[in-house]
């Protein structure tokens, strides 16, 4: 436990200076999803929607209509006939039905509860204006809700993640396979056929993520982490039991194992064009998609599982975990020259210990890999009572991180804000014509 | 008659101005009120010179027409405060200076005895045998049992200081008004009642007698008329008669102009869901519908318990029954409101006349501060705001303003009569005059003076009320501001006088007098009203109002040009009612011509805006030589004051902190209370129980003051504690003690900024275990230490949030927080410091965190530091630019420039908050090492 990397008091990278706390959920809060540029939508275990704007913290709707909890979430950006953009949300809920809001009115449109059981992940698939519910099976729906086809029952358990891939197909994960459909929008009617399964999974798996048109990544419970090629679904590459020190003693010399399954699970998954990070148990790690190798990894990142990670777009990744605290990293290149050994001093000012000695220990063995990566603890936001479930990334608007605390924290970059608030002050000023100023 | 004003008590004062006129004399403007009763060795703030009471109190006193004036009841109520005051005599005193009219009668030409709803009159008088002045407030109360159904009461505020009375004068007058509406609603509540049961006896009555007669007149075979029938016959017209009268009253009494109540916005005493309101209007749309229908049942409907009773053809002599009492005849809702507005009053206008108005410049100038004043000011003083403006008083106030400077155009000469020719018209005026009176031509006319007259009286009750006491010490008392004019000698006392310059009030001398039975007020007139012509003209004001049954306001009507010159006046005078005289079941009203009143006629208006008709000044009439001498000697130290009373607060403040510098520490905290208790406020002695939530009270003040005294002295760490609390980190008191830990939290909260407009963001008690959004809302918290798993937890939780808080552990004395290195905090918390009390170092604080609030406040609305001035420069030259300033300008060094960025951005947030739109609490922060501070 006390591998966990801290970092202290002081945090100059760290920009969230001030924060808001949104109130309104009863429980759980599990789901967040951004509507847009400064808007999004919160959901949890109370079955109570909320949108917030991102800016203020304004609570903007409350959107009541599920008995149950909400098992999945998806942005449904629109377009009518006559343009008109019109932002809905859609919600699936325990009490197995679907419902479509309205996010510019709050109003809710309209409620399908034909399903059989409960739908556990909604896709959109813009391209085909069509969206996909799956649970037991997988259905397949215009945007007026009507059922265009649906699949034969397939697992008890239903579907877990839903991606999109090319050529309209579709890859859902159902236990430990992988199935991948076809929709075909024939003259006749649509239609969604099964066209291949993939077995290589020893485990259920738990997050899939698409990085790009040719390659999506799927990751299980048992810590594997396939590279799928997206065009003919062939492995690409697998980094099974990747934490293992044994395979990869050249960059992770010191990881020890621990092998509860717990502990090496593939929580989320994100990727950018060159990587795909992986919430491994309570560790992070980077995996290079061109060198098919973890290139750095934090195995201790928090306290307890990591549940949700994302990347910036300023190299760096926030994590966020059941331990209830959400992290900043940085993806740090460092040029390791023999002629330069890193001075400690300089890490263990920001209590960079341990990562520091691995990161020398590997740099010495890896001196013939020009470059070598680490991860660095840049700042941690500490609000949340319990686990942080998910957050969003809101670009200088901030970050919203959602909890099992029923809250949800608006992070803020406090002299952004403050700036905000003087421009204001001095709009306001300029309106009122100084007429409440007696200078 | 005036035989014998007094001056005796004056005396010390001539001496003591030969002292005074030896040295230098100061510029008017600089010189300091003089104790009037200062000897040499006296203790200038001994509140009890030459009274016989120990501190200010409230009387209510009625004038009972069984006993004459009794006193009913004292606020407080605690012999100990009237100690050997003869509050008996006082009655007599201050009842027999009633300036109201209240006229109860039949007014001719009117069938029904008439209701009118009288206007309170407000008084100043001075008894300085006595060591007493008031203010006394008159007003009558609704009795179907008394004489003319009038029941006059007088609530007096009683103070040894006669300053205090005049320079409080509106504030008094106020907020008696505010009590007395609310006793006068409850007692029109429980005279409807009285009269709905009344009426249902006499329905009762009217039943069984038409049935004797009935029975009487089939018994009857003799064909004439017996002298028992006849007398049944008159027995059952006179209760039809009195059916009627009742019913009649009771349309009356609902008709009362509630719209009044609207119009002020003024609604302290309505019962909190508007039940009664809305039953009360309820009530009058009831009856105004219902009275055409015969069945008068649905009137009473509401009160269906009652049993009539029989009365008796001849009710008992009013002196056999007994009278109701005050509580009786109000309705016991209303009756607690007014006591607790009493009470209210009582606490709001302790302490010394400087005091009080110190507090209230203060307060004024914060008014004036609103962008920052809710940063470290009382919530409770700046929620005054919102209540005062819509009051009545206020309003009045600034007619006044207009009023005075309109009547300082045309000085108007004091008008002195003598009680003699006072009293002779009094008494030559012969009763029968109303009716010619009622068939004079001019009835409009002199209605209009009457109005402006009361009006008058309304718009400048601040001014003075004379009164004439025979052969006692009842004296007249002018304002101040009359009196500065007055000078020290005896012969030039005796030139008329006029308002000074400097000041603004008008002065229109009312004269009272007493006669020497006691048994009635003669008058309230002035000087005009004695001359028959006046007194003709003005008199049938009251009887040539248009029967109240047309007048669906209940109120008054005045002629249209009147009331398009007095648009705005008249919302406040227009229940300006003159009772008439009734002939009530049982009193002897009629038959004794000294009962009758003469009508109001009070003040005058020389810059009459309509041209009605205006009265000349009177000329001074040297009859009043010695009265005014008794003035220009009691005056006269006010003239050397020029009214700069708070500077009298100084000597008070430095002596009282030097007379307890040697206490210790520890005693400071109680023998200082006490003792600046005993020289100012007297706040410490009596808990108020009708308004237990007084946010920050002078108590809490003092309190919070010394406390925070101690922990100055007694942790080295007090300023970094400071720190944290100015600078928006949240600190945490832990504690296993709660007592101590609340002592700490009340010492630190005048530390603590305010984020709104609301109560302090402190929580003095929390036992469970902190989240993030306490240190959002919180910013000062009392943490229970417990042992429990509980505890653990707690403790788990103020580790993970440390970077948000600091942690002042009182058990094992040690502070965690942040470092500061500024020089602010010394200069506010000093542990060297002189300051003893607990009130001085309170304002202390006070004082540097208006400075500092100020600072914020520049740094906030300068423009240039927070934009660019230009479209290119960068946002590094306005950062530097604004550094520069908070370091330079504003002369902060290290944290210090936080605090102030901090209480910038609590301005920011306060005035860019939409009113009416919650905003979310922000919760700022920095990262930003702890330290650990041990003794």
């Amino acid at each position: 436990k006390s591998s966990v990397q801290t970092i202290g008091e002081e945090q100059i990278q760290n920009p969230y200076t001030e924060l808001l706390v949104l109130k309104g959920h009863q429980d759980i809060v599990r789901f967040l999803v951004q509507i847009d540029d400064c808007r999004f939508a919160s959901a949890g275990d109370d079955g109570i929607i909320f949108l917030w704007n991102a800016q203020t913290g304004e609570k903007l709707f409350e959107l009541h209509g599920h008995a149950h909890k909400i098992t999945a979430i998806a942005p449904f950006y629109s377009s009518d006939a006559s343009g008109e953009n019109n932002q809905l949300i859609l919600t699936a809920s325990a009490d197995r039905t679907v419902i479509v809001w309205d996010c510019s009115s709050g109003k809710q449109i309209q409620k399908v509860s034909c399903f059989h059981s409960t739908v556990k992940c909604l896709t959109v698939l813009q391209r085909l204006d069509v969206w996909l519910s799956g649970g037991s099976d997988l259905c397949v729906w215009n945007r007026k809700l009507d059922l265009l086809c649906k699949t034969s029952h397939l697992t008890d358990a239903g579907i877990s993640a839903l991606v999109e891939l090319p050529k309209n197909c579709v890859v859902a994960a159902v236990g430990k396979e992988l199935i991948i459909f076809r929709l075909i929008d024939r003259p006749e009617g649509w239609n969604v056929l099964e066209v291949k399964r993939l077995v290589d999974h020893q485990d259920n798996i738990l997050s899939l993520v698409s990085v790009n048109d040719l390659t999506f990544v799927t990751g299980s419970h048992v810590g594997e982490l396939i590279v799928w090629d997206a065009l003919d679904w062939t492995k690409q590459a697998s980094e099974c039991k990747f934490w293992d020190s044994s395979l990869h003693t050249d960059a992770q010399p010191e990881i020890k194992l621990s092998q509860s399954p717990n502990e090496t699970s593939v929580q989320h998954l994100t990727s950018d064009e060159e990587c795909v990070f992986a919430a491994v148990g309570k560790g992070i790690y980077v995996y290079s998609l061109q060198m098919k190798r973890v290139i750095a990894c934090q195995k201790t990142a928090h306290d307890s599982s990591v549940l949700h990670i994302a990347k910036l777009p300023n190299r760096q990744l926030i994590s966020c975990s059941e331990d209830g605290s959400v992290r900043i990293w940085e993806l740090r290149e460092k040029q390791q020259l023999p002629a330069e050994p890193v001075p400690t001093g300089f890490f263990n000012m920001w209590g960079f210990g341990r990562a520091n000695k691995q990161a020398n220990q590997a740099a010495k063995k890896t001196q013939e890999n020009t470059t070598m990566y680490f991860l660095e603890l840049v700042g941690d936001l500490i609000g949340h009572s319990s686990a942080v479930q998910m957050f969003l990334y809101f670009g200088e608007l901030g970050l919203a991180t959602c909890s099992a605390d029923h809250l949800v924290i608006l992070w803020k970059d406090g002299e952004r804000e403050s700036r905000l608030r003087s421009v204001t002050l001095f709009q306001k000023l300029a309106q009122n014509g100084g007429s409440q100023l007696k200078f | 008659m005036i035989s014998a004003p007094d001056v005796v008590a004056f005396t010390k004062e001539e001496e003591f101005e030969d002292e005074l006129c030896s040295e230098p004399p100061l510029p008017e403007e600089y010189s300091v009120p003089l104790f009037p009763f200062a000897g040499p060795g006296a203790n200038p703030w001994s509140k009890v010179a030459s009274s016989k009471f120990t501190r200010d109190f409230i009387l209510i006193s009625e004038f009972s027409e069984q006993v004459g004036p009794q006193p009913l009841l004292t606020i407080p109520d605690d012999a100990k405060v009237s100690g050997t005051f003869d509050l008996n005599y006082f009655s007599l005193r201050i009842m027999s200076v009633d300036y109201q009219a209240s006229f109860v009668g039949h007014p001719p030409g009117c069938a029904y005895p008439k209701l009118n709803f009288v206007e309170d009159s407000k008084v100043v008088l001075g008894d300085s045998k006595e060591g007493a002045f008031a203010y006394v407030h008159h007003l009558t109360l609704y009795d179907l049992e008394a004489r003319g159904f009038v029941r006059p009461f007088c609530m007096a505020y009683i103070s040894a200081d006669e300053h205090k009375i005049m320079q409080q004068f509106q504030e008094l007058s106020a907020e008696f008004s505010k009590a007395s509406e609310c006793l006068k609603t409850g007692n029109r509540k429980a005279f409807a009642s009285e009269l709905e049961k009344k009426l249902k006896d006499l329905d009762y009555t009217r039943t069984v007698l038409h049935n004797e007669t009935e029975i009487q007149k089939k018994s009857n075979d003799k064909g004439y008329y017996t002298t028992q029938a006849i007398e049944k016959a008159n027995e059952l017209a006179s209760v039809e008669k009195s059916i009627i009268e009742h019913q009649d009253l009771l349309k009356q009494i609902r008709s009362y102009p509630y719209r009044r109540l609207k119009d002020s916005d003024f609604h302290p005493y309505e019962p909190e869901c508007g039940l009664d309101q809305a039953h009360v209007s309820c009530d009058q749309d009831l009856t105004t519908s219902d009275l055409a229908e015969p069945g008068e049942m649905h009137l009473y409907a509401h009160v269906p318990s009652y049993t009539p009773k029989l009365i008796k053809a001849k009710s008992a002599k009013c002196f056999d029954k007994k009278l109701k009492t005050l509580e009786e005849l109000c309705d016991i809702y209303f009756f607690t409101q007014t006591l607790d507005q009493l009470h209210h009053i009582e606490r709001t206008f302790r302490g010394d006349v400087c005091y009080l108005l110190t507090n209230q410049i203060s307060r004024a100038l914060l008014k004036q501060q609103s962008l920052t004043n809710f940063l470290f000011e009382d919530a409770s003083l700046l929620d005054e705001k919102a209540p005062e403006k819509p009051y009545r008083g206020c309003q009045r106030f600034s007619q006044d303003a207009v009023n005075r400077k309109c009547l300082e155009e045309s000085p108007a000469p004091r008008v002195v009569i003598s009680l003699g020719s006072y009293k002779s018209s009094v008494e030559c005026v012969p009763i029968k005059m109303e009716q010619e009176i009622e068939d004079s031509q001019e009835p409009k006319m002199t209605e209009s003076i009457t109005f402006e007259h009361q009006e008058n009286l309304d718009y400048l009750d601040a001014d003075i009320k004379g009164s004439i006491s025979s052969g006692e010490s009842i004296e007249v008392l002018g304002t101040e501001k009359s009196a500065s004019v007055l000078t020290k000698s005896e012969s030039q006392a005796s030139l008329p006088i006029s308002p000074s310059p400097q000041v603004g009030r008008s002065k229109v001398g009312s004269r009272r007098t007493v006669s020497e039975d006691s048994i009635e007020v003669l008058s309230t007139c002035p000087s005009e009203s004695l001359i028959p012509e006046d007194f003709k003209a003005s008199y049938p004001s009251a009887i040539n109002e248009e029967p109240y049954a047309d007048d669906e306001e209940g109120g008054l009507r005045f002629s249209p040009k009147l009331n398009l010159d007095n648009a705005d006046e008249q919302e406040g005078s227009s229940k300006q009612e003159n009772l008439l005289q009734v002939d009530s079941a049982c009193c002897i009203g009629k038959e004794s011509p000294t009962f009758l009143e003469p009508l109001p006629d009070l003040g005058q208006k020389h810059c009459d805006e309509d041209g009605v008709v205006s009265i000349p000044p009177q000329p001074y009439r040297p009859a009043e030589q010695g009265l005014h001498g008794t003035f220009a000697g009691y005056h006269s130290h006010d003239s050397v004051s020029g009214g700069l009373l708070p500077y009298e607060l100084d000597p008070r403040y430095l002596a009282g902190s030097r007379d307890v510098s040697k206490t210790s520490l520890d005693e400071c905290s109680d023998s200082t209370s006490y003792i600046s208790s005993a020289a100012s406020t007297c706040s410490d002695r009596t808990p108020s129980p009708a308004h237990p939530v007084i946010p920050v009270n002078e108590r809490h003040k003092k309190k919070a003051g010394q406390n925070a005294l101690r922990f100055i002295r007694q942790y080295p760490f007090a300023h970094p504690a400071i720190y944290s609390l100015l600078s928006g980190r949240t600190l945490i008191v832990l504690g296993e003690d709660e007592a101590i830990v609340k002592k700490l939290v009340t010492a630190l909260s005048i530390f603590v900024p305010n984020c709104g407009v609301f109560a302090k963001p402190v929580k003095h008690w929390v036992t469970s275990p902190l989240h993030i959004v306490d240190f959002q809302k919180w910013k000062l918290i009392g943490l229970q230490r417990m042992v429990s798993p509980a505890g653990v937890n707690m403790l788990h939780a103020l580790s993970r949030y440390s970077r948000y808080i600091s942690i002042l552990d009182a058990d094992s004395k040690t502070l965690r927080c942040p470092l500061y290195k500024g020089t602010l905090v010394s200069r506010l918390a000093d542990h060297r410091t002189q300051i003893k009390r607990g009130s001085t170092y309170y304002m202390h604080v006070q004082s540097i965190l208006t400075q500092l609030c100020s600072k914020a406040f520049l740094f906030t609305f300068c423009h240039h530091l927070h934009l660019p001035i230009s479209e290119r420069e960068s946002e590094e030259s306005v950062v530097s630019r604004r550094m520069n300033f908070l370091k330079i300008h504003l002369g902060l060094v290290n944290e210090d420039i936080k605090i102030v960025q901090y209480l910038a951005e609590l301005l920011k947030l306060q005035y860019i908050q939409e009113p009416g739109q919650g905003v979310n609490p922000l919760l700022r922060f920095d990262y930003v090492p702890s330290f650990l501070y041990k003794i």
